[in-house]
């Protein structure tokens, strides 16, 4: 059964939302994560990644089309998709005048263990998450990062075979965030199928080992980080020059083995080309550049970053590229 | 996946019941979890009615003569009461939107628990602080001179009346509460419950007010569950103008029924659209 192959298979979803609400529609959302993978849900604001996750997780109801959680029907079979999936929502949904270990044995009650387990449990995530000093003070005076960890730690009370994570380190300092991502790599490690929204690149690229891009409510483009990458056309030359002097001549250069638009950032003299063939572009360029006398500070053949694989795919052109690897 | 839990599935429909209620017990029990640790805001919350008895019965109380003569304590104890029950409206309100905003709501409705415990939590810890409330008012009137001067069955059915006026106001506080989207608005139900509380016969009598505006009063919910509860303890003032003001008891029974028939889907509804 496809079930056991994929943890969640979306198709054709579809939202509307009546004109002039602030929330996203999908139109005609396409998604499949294996499972026991990773899949990072990347886009802008606007973009759908919470209506996406909300529809998937049976708080909202969708208009059109189908989608399937651990095997079972999102629309029909709510309370079993519920049995098998853990949220970690936007804001992190935990109550702020209860300690934290009161809100991890009361989640622990709503999971219906016995009273003694909640306690139990609650200790062992608390000691899991390096919240035990924290776990008796009101969560009001918790950081960003400790609530979000809080946070995670009331969604693993029973492990769930689906974990939804939107937004997991939105608003949160660079050590904070660093603190979510590797309480997520851990999670990972023991075979949870997440399904993570970011608005970070960097984020997807460190956690996710599979990326479905979204803009305005449909997946644009998706495949491994690194897939996705080389869908941009290859690899990039990046020319750093010492003056601005040099830059007509460098870009007739360049243009020579370019397989798409240059890239020219004057303030920092550089001039950055796609190049199909790799290494002979290298020595093509250098050797050019070389004959005309131009002496560059820098000269590198590097992959794509996923910021750029981004712009170029959400970029607003009449007919957007579409790119499935 | 886990031995801790079992498929809701694989349960009759007494357990699933039986667990219905304890995951509303679950969640109505985080709220007392609240009063030990913010004790002073849940302290004040019901210290507030006292306030405004002492404020009343002390300076205005002299000027305002009550029907029937008796003193002003014994006619305003009773109405006070029924007004508590209006002020927890806020409680509810508050806790509502409060728990939307921050996404708790969202999380409860995630888990593997039926909906209604959501709701029937909610609805199980205001009460526990309406009667608790309730209590320290009436020791608070006892305090301060007021009696009641009926028999005891007599009295309970008056705590009974009030405890029903609070449990329809529950309703509409949950809708009011979905419907908010944010704790700012609670402002405007606080400050709508004073011309509330005022337009009935819970400070003066409403023979006292223009014809109109006496009439308006005598209908409000709020004095017929006053005038019921002054009845039944036997307190002066109960005996209005006209068919309201002859059957307060019956009205005290009728009215919250309606808001509940009205309220209740009401919340449903807007608890059942938040999936649209």
């Amino acid at each position: 059964m496809k079930a056991t192959e994929f943890a969640i298979v979306a198709q054709g979803v579809r939202k509307h939302y009546a004109r002039g609400t602030a929330d996203a529609g999908l139109n005609g959302f396409d998604l499949e994560v294996r499972s026991g993978s990773v899949c990072g849900l990347l886009g802008p604001n606007g973009a759908g990644k919470t209506t996406a996750i909300r529809i998937l997780s049976t708080l909202l109801a969708l208009d059109a089309g189908q989608a399937h959680v651990a095997g079972y029907d999102v629309a029909t079979q709510g309370r079993r998709v519920r049995e098998r999936i853990g949220l970690v929502g936007q804001y992190a949904a935990v109550d702020e005048i209860l300690t934290g270990r009161q809100n991890l044995v009361l989640f622990g009650r709503l999971h219906h263990l016995a009273a003694a387990s909640a306690r139990k449990r609650a200790d062992e995530l608390l000691e899991r998450f390096a919240l035990n000093e924290a776990g008796r003070r009101p969560v009001s005076t918790y950081s960003g990062g400790m609530r979000r960890r809080l946070d995670l730690a009331a969604t693993l009370i029973v492990p769930p075979a689906v974990l939804f994570v939107d937004e997991p380190t939105t608003g949160l300092d660079p050590a904070a965030r660093q603190e979510v991502w590797s309480a997520l790599r851990e999670l990972v490690g023991a075979g949870t199928t997440v399904l993570l929204t970011t608005q970070y690149l960097e984020e997807a690229d460190q956690l996710a080992d599979h990326i479905a891009m979204l803009k305005a409510g449909r997946v644009i483009a998706e495949g491994t980080p690194d897939a996705l990458k080389a869908a941009m056309g290859g690899n990039w030359l990046d020319i750093v020059l010492s003056n601005r002097t040099d830059a007509e001549t460098t870009k007739g250069i360049a243009a020579r083995v370019a397989s798409g638009e240059l890239h020219i950032d004057n303030s920092a003299h550089r001039v950055s080309v796609p190049v199909a063939a790799h290494t002979s572009a290298l020595i093509e360029v250098a050797s050019a550049l070389h004959e005309a006398g131009i002496a560059p500070v820098d000269i590198t053949l590097r992959r794509p970053t996923l910021d750029e694989v981004f712009l170029h795919l959400t970029a607003d052109s009449p007919t957007p590229a579409e790119v499935f690897v | 996946m886990s031995t801790t839990t079992q498929p809701a599935a694989m349960r009759s429909p007494f357990a699933r019941f039986g667990w219905a209620l304890a995951d509303s017990w679950a969640i109505a029990l985080r709220d007392l979890h609240h009063w030990v640790l913010q004790p002073g805001t849940v302290f004040l919350g019901w210290l507030f009615p006292v306030m405004i008895v002492l404020m009343f019965g002390g300076l205005f109380g002299g000027a305002i003569s009550v029907p029937g003569g008796g003193g002003y304590f014994e006619f305003l104890m009773p109405g006070m009461f029924a007004t508590a029950m209006l002020f927890g409206l806020e409680t509810t309100m508050l806790a509502v939107t409060t728990d939307a905003a921050k996404g708790v709501t969202d999380r409860f409705r995630s888990l593997p628990i039926n909906s209604a415990a959501v709701v029937l939590g909610r609805c199980i810890a205001d009460m526990l602080n309406s009667v608790v409330g309730l209590t320290i008012l009436v020791v608070a009137g006892l305090l301060l001179g007021w009696r009641w001067r009926g028999g005891l069955i007599e009295a309970l059915a008056a705590i009974g009346l009030l405890l029903l006026l609070r449990f329809a106001l529950l309703w509409i506080g949950i809708f009011c509460g979905m419907i908010a989207k944010r704790p700012e608005s609670v402002a405007a139900v606080q400050i709508l419950v004073w011309p509330v509380s005022f337009l009935s016969n819970v400070f003066v009598d409403p023979t006292t007010m223009p014809g109109w505006l006496g009439a308006l009063a005598q209908w409000n919910p709020l004095s017929a569950t006053a005038a019921a509860a002054r009845q039944l303890f036997g307190n002066p003032g109960w005996g209005g103008e006209g068919w309201i003001g002859q059957h307060a008891p019956l009205m005290a029974i009728v009215w919250p029924a309606l808001l509940v028939v009205i309220f209740l889907p009401l919340s449903v509804r807007a608890f059942r659209t938040l999936a649209r």
